[in-house]
């Protein structure tokens, strides 16, 4: 929801950054503020996914230029696990498996990592059993993946039911989305899109990135931005989404055609 | 087929610090004639004199033999052990050993039983222990059954023991709760040579559990002593054998925790007959030098094994796991999965022999071996080595070494772990695959707390 003077969550200003020596993201720009819901769409190689990276500290990816801030203070000064403290947090598109550690203990380790920061009181085996079992519901997840080593044999829509459980539990003040509707068939998109609206609060903010307009059915964004050769090219109300879908990105971007897929 | 993993920036090439062939033999020589006496001499006696003699037809292993290329043993050949002495020990200074999970427990001080420190009279009834060294001849044809036991470390043992245990499981009895074999040095001023001894017999139909360990005390009353020079070098050549006869069960756990002045060279020679089940689960995580080799010979039909070990070596371990599973009969299972985590400029080495005559039709042999390098200079050299005759079998392997993901790292990263937190806790994964097979939940966390705190020292 779109809340009058409410307080800026995340300002990106000019920002590039590179892989490789390969620079994708040519000054892109953006602000998100308290309540709102963002979605990034654009086609493959636009540089969604590498934004999704640099917000929350991937080392593959260097920063070349401009400025972020988040809740004020500057990103770049934060480690990885200081900004998922501070309240980022990643829906992996390609969530990883971790044999041998149980998903509780998992996810036990990441709530205290957060408590522990915040100074708040970390939670036993006990107490945290109680917790996580109220929290399942969200993503209507059966206990017994609590007992399965982390994404291990999960199927891909199990899997992002497990990223949307952890941002649950982890209440951050940005979800970032990448991808998180991607080969899901509809009754896990469902669930998923379900439990990231259950979620969403005046405080708090949720950037998407998606290459379908399907998602956006069932998360509403209050913006939708277009992506293309690194940077934001259009942004506009969920309408836009449908003028995408119907018309093709080339419709926005002011380069030739991009065929989908080529990079 | 060979697979041998470094990191390019490991270096490639073997010292090659041999020690002679004429100083291996004076060595071997040496060991003998330092031997200690029987404390109880009978039959045994006779046993250990026809070890003797085959030792004498026999050479120490040096890197130029295919079995010990990857293990130079040069640093234990340059160390002159003396017997053994008995050692007084109090029950305190066995408390790091005990755990209240695990009640009854057989405990072996220098290579002689210590029955004031197990605990006898709680022993649940179907099961009898003994001293080796007072056994009845009757136990005869249950030791030296096979092959494996001419080998030469070995004869050393049988040659050189002085005492150990005999632990009997009777007929159809079912013992649920583990027996913890300890098997503990006392090292002195001086190297000092051990060699337990142990011999295990599951009668058919019975199931059991058994946890034996390896390692060192400080005895309180020798805590002065430490800065003398040679202070708490020691050497355990061990030898188990195990006798499962029709349909018996064992579920056996080993443990090799010796200090790091340490050497280890431990064999486990296991016999099973038709129907029993018998599985593995090793752990190898200290001592400077360590060499073990689990030995399965399948003398039944429809026999089930399940070998897993687990190999932590850092700073400048090594430590060496040469196994074999030997098929005899039709209809036989055994899974094997290896696992070793190297730090440091540590090494390990991981030989899995499995061998299918043509008698052994129907086999079903699995193999896995992985590992995980935490340092640019650490390596491993792991090896299958499967011989199948028999045209009618299932048999695979596999090996895979990795190293921890940036992907991997960055993931819990990104859940607000640290970075060493995101390790220990990605290396305890790969960890507790095996661990959790250990039949003692107190065991099983200090072991998976050592292993963290070795890769972070």
């Amino acid at each position: 929801m779109i809340i009058e003077n409410s307080d800026v969550i995340l300002s990106v200003k000019d920002l590039s950054a590179e892989v490789d020596g390969i620079e994708i993201l040519k000054g892109l720009s953006l602000e998100i503020k308290a309540g709102e819901i963002h979605a990034i769409m654009g086609p493959n190689g636009s540089g969604k996914s590498t934004f999704s990276k640099v917000l929350t500290g991937h080392p593959a990816y260097t920063v070349t230029g401009g400025e972020v801030t988040f809740k004020g203070q500057n990103l770049f000064d934060l480690e990885p696990q200081d900004r998922a403290r501070e309240g980022i947090f990643l829906s992996f598109q390609y969530p990883l498996e971790i044999p041998g550690v149980s998903n509780l203990d998992f996810l036990r380790v990441a709530y205290n990592s957060k408590q522990k920061y915040k100074g708040l009181e970390e939670l036993d085996a006990f107490d945290f059993d109680d917790l996580i079992r109220e929290t399942l519901d969200i993503v209507k997840m059966n206990p017994a993946f609590l007992d399965r080593s982390v994404n291990e044999g999960f199927s891909g829509g199990e899997k992002k039911r497990n990223e949307i459980l952890q941002m649950a539990l982890l209440e951050p003040t940005l979800g970032i989305l990448d991808e998180t509707d991607s080969g899901l068939d509809i009754d896990a998109l469902r669930i998923v899109a379900n439990g990231v609206n259950q979620l969403t609060r005046p405080d708090n903010a949720v950037l998407m990135i998606t290459h379908y307009q399907r998602l956006l059915d069932y998360i509403v964004p209050d913006y939708i931005h277009v992506m293309e050769g690194g940077r934001i090219v259009t942004t506009g109300g969920k309408e836009l989404a449908l003028e995408l879908e119907e018309r093709g990105y080339e419709w926005v971007t002011d380069k030739e055609p991009v065929e989908v897929g080529a990079r | 087929m060979s697979l041998q993993v470094t990191n390019l920036e490991a270096e490639l090439k073997e010292p090659q610090s041999l020690v002679s062939e004429r100083d291996r033999a004076q060595y071997l020589a040496q060991l003998i004639e330092h031997r200690n006496p029987l404390v109880v001499s009978g039959w045994l006696g006779t046993v250990r004199d026809r070890a003797l003699n085959l030792l004498r037809d026999q050479a120490l292993p040096s890197t130029r033999d295919e079995d010990w290329r990857f293990t130079d043993l040069s640093a234990l050949y340059r160390t002159t052990f003396q017997p053994v002495k008995p050692a007084i020990v109090t029950s305190t200074d066995l408390d790091t050993w005990t755990t209240s999970d695990l009640p009854i427990r057989i405990v072996v001080i220098n290579g002689v039983f210590a029955p004031e420190h197990s605990t006898l009279d709680t022993l649940p009834s179907g099961i009898t222990v003994q001293s080796l060294a007072t056994a009845e001849e009757a136990i005869q044809p249950y030791l030296l059954q096979q092959q494996g036991m001419n080998e030469v470390f070995t004869a050393l043992n049988t040659a050189s023991f002085t005492d150990g245990v005999v632990i009997r499981v009777g007929k159809n009895q079912v013992i649920e709760t583990p027996i913890h074999l300890l098997f503990l040095t006392v090292a002195g001023d001086v190297p000092v040579a051990i060699a337990p001894r142990a011999l295990i017999i599951a009668e058919s139909g019975s199931a059991a559990t058994l946890i034996e360990e390896y390692g060192a005390i400080a005895s309180s009353s020798r805590a002065m002593t430490h800065q003398e020079s040679g202070e708490g070098t020691y050497w355990t050549n061990a030898v188990t054998e195990i006798s499962l006869a029709d349909n018996a069960q064992l579920h056996h756990t080993r443990t090799q925790r010796e200090a790091t002045a340490g050497f280890h060279i431990g064999k486990t020679a296991v016999a099973q007959s038709r129907d029993s089940r018998y599985s593995l689960t090793t752990l190898n995580i200290g001592a400077q030098i360590s060499r073990h080799n689990p030995e399965i010979v399948l003398t039944g039909i429809q026999t089930e094994t399940h070998l897993n070990g687990l190999t932590l070596a850092v700073q400048s371990q090594l430590s060496d796991t040469h196994s074999l599973i030997h098929f005899a009969q039709p209809h036989c299972i055994a899974k094997q999965l290896n696992k070793c985590i190297v730090n440091d400029r540590a090494r390990a080495v991981f030989n899995g022999r499995i061998e299918v005559p043509k008698a052994a039709q129907q086999t079903n042999a699995a193999q896995l071996s992985r590992n995980l390098l935490l340092s640019s200079k650490a390596r491993v050299d792991t090896k299958p080595q499967l011989e199948i005759v028999a045209d009618d079998v299932k048999c695979a392997h596999g090996a895979t070494v990795s190293q921890l993901e940036d992907e991997e790292i960055f993931y819990l990263q990104s859940r607000g772990l640290d970075r060493e937190s995101a390790c220990d806790l990605l290396v305890k994964g790969f960890a507790a695959e095996i661990t959790e097979k250990v039949p003692s939940e107190k065991l099983r966390s200090q072991l998976l707390t050592s292993i963290l705190s070795l890769i972070r020292d």
